[in-house]
């Protein structure tokens, strides 16, 4: 499984979000030391890398909150379970997230299935 | 920059509606730099709100000033503005457009949210952030509400700053 987490240093977001992902990797029994953290410095790389805001993270390639929003340096609004506004993802998606990516590549596709009939 | 204890600049900033809008000599004037794209300024947004629901009657002003450049955030543009103020989303709290950036530079803002509270003489008695934790509604603007108390009770509030939290404010460029 590869977890990415990508940041942008202008939002104060990403030790919360850094934090919250390593527990929740850890709860699972994961490695949080095998995070692939990508910093996005600039605009360029945020268009080329596909980076809406930061923090973003990825499980095998799939964003935890798919949300069709330009490529851009900014910080990224995550809404939680409760419906709360915040600057990082619900921990509970998180989990459930890692938890989905876990069980192997058929529920990994069946993930990504659903997400395609959300986004027309 | 405005440090606690100076007299504050004086503006007049347009609402949605190219209504003016500026310090008035309430009892307190509450400036909130704030914005609709940053998920800080969003956290907090309800309880900014609440406060000025709550202080209201002891003549409390409330005035929201976004002064993102639109033009790095599109979401900030006036349209989108006025688009929350029809929607109720700021209550009876002007959001002001601060175009130039002109005020937010003055006073030394920083991020979305970050909280200036300026006294009936316009001295600037409390500046930072409206509580400790954006992720948890029970702080309930605990810093500003002290703030307020002290002044209204005729007190210096303590703390009289703390370090503001959010969005850095998206400067035109040079």
């Amino acid at each position: 499984m590869r977890v990415e987490l990508l940041f942008w240093d202008g939002c104060p977001s990403y030790p919360r979000a850094c934090a919250e992902l390593e527990a929740a990797m850890a709860a699972l029994g994961l490695d949080p030391a095998a995070i692939v953290v990508t910093e996005v410095q600039t605009d360029e790389a945020a268009h080329a890398a596909g980076f809406i805001g930061s923090p973003t993270i990825r499980i095998d390639g799939e964003d935890v909150q798919p949300t069709p929003e330009p490529a851009g340096l900014t910080c990224r609004v995550y809404r939680l379970r409760d419906g709360r506004f915040s600057p990082t993802p619900d921990p509970a998606d998180l989990h459930d997230a890692l938890s989905q990516a876990m069980k192997g590549p058929d529920n990994d596709r069946n993930r990504r299935d659903r997400t395609s009939l959300r986004t027309p | 920059m405005t440090a606690i204890g100076e007299i504050a600049p004086a503006f007049g900033l347009p609402d949605t509606l190219g209504k003016q809008h500026g310090p008035a000599h309430a009892p307190a004037t509450v400036l909130v730099f704030t914005c609709n794209h940053c998920p800080y300024a969003l956290a907090w947004h309800d309880r900014m709100l609440a406060v000025a629901r709550d202080y209201a009657d002891r003549g409390v002003q409330v005035l929201a000033i976004n002064p993102n450049d639109a033009t790095r955030k599109p979401k900030d543009s006036i349209e989108h503005m006025r688009h929350r103020v029809e929607a109720g989303e700021l209550g009876d709290v002007p959001y002001l457009r601060d175009e130039t950036q002109s005020v937010a530079r003055s006073y030394g803002a920083q991020t979305t949210p970050d909280v200036f509270v300026l006294d009936s003489a316009g001295v600037l008695r409390y500046r930072g952030a409206l509580d400790a934790d954006y992720s948890d509604p029970a702080q309930n603007a605990a810093w500003l509400r002290s703030a307020l108390d002290a002044m209204l009770d005729g007190r210096t509030p303590d703390p009289a700053q703390t370090p503001p939290v959010g969005c850095s404010i998206k400067w035109r460029d040079a």
